[in-house]
This record gives C-alpha cells, structure tokens and sequence, in this order.
C-alpha cells in the first residue's frame, strides 16, 4: 500500500509542478484540438505540421499545446475548456464535428480566440477556416477518370457532411467529363480515423471491382490496402503520402496550414485578430498538388497540370454549368458557376452518382 | 442496386480476418478475467504489439518472429500492470486505463521510424488439395496460420478452462481468492500468469491489425478494438464459444454493411454503420438469459493478509 501511496503523490507533485509551470506570462499561448495522433500520416500530421512551423516561426514567443484523438462531440469541448483555463489566447479546432463545442466554449471564454477548421458558425471571438480541397478533387477526378479500366472508382467518404459531398461532386464531375462511362461505388466509414475499417472499406471496393480509390479518411491504411491489391491506384489524402509513391499513390493532396497560422498568430499578438471566414485553394496555396508521378501516362499529367494551372489562376471554377443535380433539377446553368454559399452547404449528389447521402 | 457485385466467398474469408485481432484480445481478456482480475489496459497491449511485431516483422523479414516479439511486447507491458495491482494492490480500473494510455503513447514513440514502411508477407498455410475444393477451399483453406491459431487458441481455452485441473484453479482463484488461498494456491503468481497471458494474447491481436489486416503501422492504429473486445468478454458471459461467436458476428457484420454500402443497397447508411455493435450485443443478450454471472472476485485486490 504505501508504494502506492508514494507514487501517487509523487504523481500529484508533479502535476502540480506542471500546472505552475505552464502558467507562464509573455508568451502567447496557442492550443489545437486534433481528431487523430498527429502521427495518422494525413489530415491531422499536416495540421501539426502547421503547428510546428508556428513554433519555428515566433521561437519564444509563442508556446503551442496540442491534445490529440479528441473525440467529437461532448468530450471536445471539456479538452477545450481546459485549454482555455489553462491560458490558451488561440484555440484552433481542427475537425468539422468541433464546431458545436467549439461555439459553446467560445462562448464562456469570451477573451479567448478560437478558430475552427471547416464548419460554418461563427463568432465574435470564433473565426473558420477551410481549404477548398474540391479543386484537388477535381484533378484527381480527372486521372481517376483516365486511368479507371474496370469504369469504377471507389470512394472511401469519412462523414456525410458537405465538405466530403463536395469532394464527391467534384471529383466525380471531372471522372465523369473525360470518360462518360465511370461509376462511383461510395462507401461511407463513419470515422476520420480507424485504419483497419479504412483497410477494409478499400479492400471491399477493390473485390468490387474498383481499380481506383479516392479517400476521404484521415490514415495511410486504404493506401497499403491497394497496394497489397497490386493495380489499384490510389492518391494521398490532406498529406502527401509519398511512402506510397510512385504507386500506388501517383498523386495527393496536401493541405498546408502554416501560413495561416502564422499569420493568425501574428494577428493574436498584434491585437488585430478578428472573426473571419478564410477558404483558400490552390491559387494561395493552402492547398497544393503533390508530384503526379510517372505511374501515370505523360498526356493525362499534362492535362492534370494544365487544369490545375486554370484552377489556380481562376480562369476555370470545378463547378461550372451545365450540370443537374441527381434528382434531375437544374443545378448550374451553362457557364454557370457555383457561389460559395452553395458550395458550403452542399447537401446533394450531381446527376450520375448513384446511391442516397446518408442523413 | 447491384448484389452481384458482392462476392461471397471474399466476404466470408474477409470477415474471418476482420476478426481474427478481436479473438485474440478478447480471449486473452477472458482468462484474465476468470482469475478474477480485470484489466482495462487491452487497447494499450494491443498497440504495443502491433508496433513490436511489426518492427520485428521489418527487421528481421520474418513475420512469424513479428508476432512472437508483439506476444513477448504484450505480455512484458502487461507485467507492469501485475505489479502494480498484483503487488502495490493499485486500483485495477486506473491501471488498466493508465495502461491504456502508456501504451499508445509508447508505441507511437517505439514506431516512430516504423511510418510508411511495408512489412513482409505472411504466406498462406499451403492446405494443398482442399484449397482446390469449391467454395470452402477460398473460405477454409486460404488463410495465415494465425488466423488459425486464433481460432485453436479458442479450444484450447475453452477445453483448459473446462477440462483441466489448472482451468478449476484458475476459476477457483477467480470466484473466491480467499478460499483458493486458503487451499494453498498461490493467488497471486495465478493471477499474474493469467494477466501476462492476456497481455500476450492482445499483443498478438495488435500485431494482426498491422502486419495481416491494414498492413502497416499508423500511430494509434487499433483505433478502439481493445474496448469491443473488453465489451464483446461481458457479453459472451465469459465463455469461450460465444465470444468466438460474437467475434465472428461483429466481424461478419461490419463487413456486410461494408458491402452492402459498396453495392449500393437501399438501407440507409445509418442503419447499416450501427449493426454490427446492436446485432452483436443483441445476440449475445439473448444467450446470456442463462444468468451466468462474472467472476465473483473480479476487480477485487487480493492480499494474504485480508
């Protein structure tokens, strides 16, 4: 008994050494609230990736905490709370089901910044921020679309929510565009981050007879599925992947968060931080392209590149008219394009896709 | 809707492997638990052995070493946890949560240099002729020896547990430590063995996850198993045959709506995500109306002096 006894306390002098320690002034403090290890290779590596050039950027300046594997819902808003009473002056909520949360803390801790990555409410004190990954999707719809020889690209989609939907129409339109015959097999995974269902999602599309599949789930896992398969190709998600370069993976999107935090950060420090809403692409950089690599045919890189060149000096938007929703209505007229609200909120498939989106 | 798309002996060989890490942790939890100790720390071991044999598996080729060293990792993590309730009497649910934690913290510094790399094959057992048979030679005869394995360690325990001399003391230990001690058993080197089985048990379950099923390592990459498997012991009422049976259903399950999802079935996508835990927990509900009851001493801290 008394062995426990001792560690206990030894325990709780450490924590309470720790708790005096972080309540260091001067610096500005900056939390983020992950939905994965920060080692998941994807989404949540790139945002702490964003984290660590902060660190490297302002030196002593800034101290940055970080929680990992926070679930969504409740729980995230208790690591939140914490982190605002521990003195966080900017909270950055990393994941789309924060968004709650992130507004009712916000609410308490009115001194507090938060920004929260891809949802839609605002605040005084809540900014958000997204990247516009459709832009990606739209060029990896578009090999997709060429390199499909079964015509069925599977899709591995994370949660029903209109970022993902996005990606789906996206990518899909651009398949679609350059071989008419394609078909979307869309299985939902209901997580951001479980590698062995991400596997097994992949490896169900692949006996189905995908021979290209799209991700929307944060691991590396559907990426060592279709590489196990042989003649799957497959393209790295919110990060580059590159391990799985040249193929499977011969292409990626990687979101690159740093300029915005530093920039935010700075904002924090110089008193000018106000609530705004950022949605950046290809054109500033928050989203780029990884390497197309040779396991893709020279003319379909060239294309590739050709209509991310147009995506990112404006002159082409992925959502341009004529296109009809999957009911049949009109969605864009010719030479339409979709404005942001629309895209923000997109809740339906574009004619073709088959298959229902999930309430 | 397009049901041909579903090949049915894929899915049966698919839902076996999906399986497979859930026998083997929660097997492991059940010995564990008949000795009357209950160890939270599933998900921890589990990790660990899934960064411990996949390290191995990568620097020495061999797979079959990969998953001996994720057993040794299990059971060495799971050492930690005896001595800390087994000999400082420490609560068990906070060492089985502090385990939790330990362990995926640990491995994603043991894995750290482990991201992106591929790890060597485990071929299938060559069954010759019977993996020409029709339908059962893809679903039967087509699988690594672990998978077997899995599946005989379920026997064996079952049989040990129900059949032996050491399965009655390992029981007597679990119901009443008082009375197994009084008989001179020693509780505690009982309760120990059983914990360190369980450890490696849940070792060889984490490697499965990452050298057979994904396979690759990710930092956090059981992603829950360790807690269905804690589930999955309590629902099957501590018995070997249903656990196997609720492994299979919740494997079997989740890959059907996989498929089903793939084939584009009219059930909304809801319904069919939440199957696989309400079908599994109501089955084995249903069985358990036989009122077996958990192990009387479980969770209870046993000294000789009490």
């Amino acid at each position: 008994m008394k062995l426990s006894t001792l560690l206990a306390s030894a325990a709780l002098a450490l924590g309470l050494a720790g708790g005096a320690y972080a309540d260091a002034h001067g610096k500005t403090k900056v939390g983020f609230v992950f939905v994965g290890p920060v080692g998941d290779g994807g989404w949540t590596y790139e945002h702490n990736q964003g984290r660590l050039a902060l660190e490297e950027e302002f030196g002593d300046q800034v101290e940055t905490v970080f929680v990992e594997s926070v679930a969504e819902g409740p729980d995230s808003e208790r690591v939140m709370t914490q982190m605002a009473l521990d003195g966080a002056d900017l909270i950055f909520t990393t994941s789309f089901g924060y968004m709650d949360p992130t507004i009712n803390v916000a609410a308490k801790f009115p001194d507090v910044k938060f920004e929260h990555a891809t949802g839609y409410k605002r605040a005084d004190n809540v900014a958000t921020y997204s990247a516009r990954f459709y832009e990606g999707r739209a060029i990896q719809g578009h090999i997709a679309g060429k390199m499909t020889k079964s015509n069925i690209v599977g899709y591995i989609g994370s949660f029903p929510i209109p970022e993902v939907i996005r990606g789906i129409n996206s990518a899909y339109i651009h398949a679609k565009k350059v071989n008419p015959d394609v078909e979307f097999k869309i299985i939902w995974a209901y997580t951001w981050f479980d590698p062995a269902k991400e596997a097994d999602a992949a490896k169900v599309l692949i006996e189905q007879g995908a021979d290209v599949v799209l991700q929307h789930t944060d691991s590396t896992a559907p990426q060592a599925a279709a590489q196990e398969a042989g003649n799957v190709v497959t393209f790295g998600q919110a990060s580059d992947m590159a391990q799985y370069a040249p193929f499977p993976r011969v292409s990626s999107i990687i979101d690159d968060w740093a300029p915005y935090y530093i920039e935010r950060t700075k904002a924090v420090m110089d008193g000018t931080w106000t609530s705004t809403d950022t949605w950046d692409g290809i054109g500033p950089g928050m989203v780029a392209i990884g390497e197309i690599s040779d396991a893709v045919p020279a003319d379909v890189k060239e294309e590739a590149l050709a209509l991310k060149a147009s995506i990112a000096d404006g002159s082409y938007h992925p959502f341009t008219g004529p296109l009809k929703k999957q009911d049949g209505s009109d969605f864009l007229a010719e030479g339409e394009t979709a404005d942001d609200g629309t895209l923000a909120g997109m809740n339906f498939y574009v004619e073709g896709i088959t298959g229902d989106i999930p309430n | 809707m397009d049901l041909s798309a579903i090949n049915p002996l894929l899915f049966v060989a698919g839902f076996l492997v999906a399986a497979t890490p859930l026998i083997f942790a929660a097997l492991g939890e059940l010995v564990v638990e008949k000795s009357g100790v209950l160890n939270l720390g599933v998900e921890g071991m589990m990790i660990i052995g899934a960064i411990c044999g996949f390290a191995t598996a990568v620097e020495t080729g061999s797979p079959l070493l990969g998953f001996a060293a994720a057993a040794v990792g299990g059971a060495a993590l799971s050492l930690l946890f005896a001595f800390l309730t087994q000999i400082t009497l420490a609560n068990q649910v906070a060492s089985g949560l502090a385990l939790t934690l330990f362990g995926l913290g640990f491995s994603a510094l043991l894995g750290q240099s482990y991201v992106g790399v591929k790890p060597p094959r485990l071929d299938e057992v060559n069954f010759g002729l019977l993996h020409d048979i029709p339908v059962l030679g893809p679903i039967l005869f087509s699988h690594d020896i672990i998978l077997y394995l899995g599946f005989a360690m379920v026997v064996a325990v079952w049989a040990l547990l129900k059949f032996t001399r050491a399965g009655l003391i390992l029981r007597a230990v679990g119901e009443s430590h008082d009375a197994a001690h009084a008989l001179g058993y020693k509780v505690v080197r009982i309760r120990t063995l059983a914990i360190m089985f369980g450890g490696a048990c849940a070792g060889l379950g984490g490697a499965y996850i990452s050298l057979i099923r994904v396979p690759q390592w990710t930092e956090g990459m059981t992603a829950g198993v360790g807690w269905i498997a804690l589930a999955l012991v309590v629902f099957a009422s501590w018995k070997p045959w249903r656990l196997l049976l609720g492994a299979y259903l919740f494997g079997g399950i989740t890959q059907l709506q996989l498929n089903l999802q793939g084939a584009g079935v009219a059930i909304p996508v809801e319904y069919l995500a939440m199957s696989p835990y309400i079908i599994t927990i109501l089955v084995l509900v249903v069985l358990s109306a036989d009122k077996s009851a958990a192990p009387a001493s479980l969770g209870r801290n046993f000294h000789a002096s009490s």
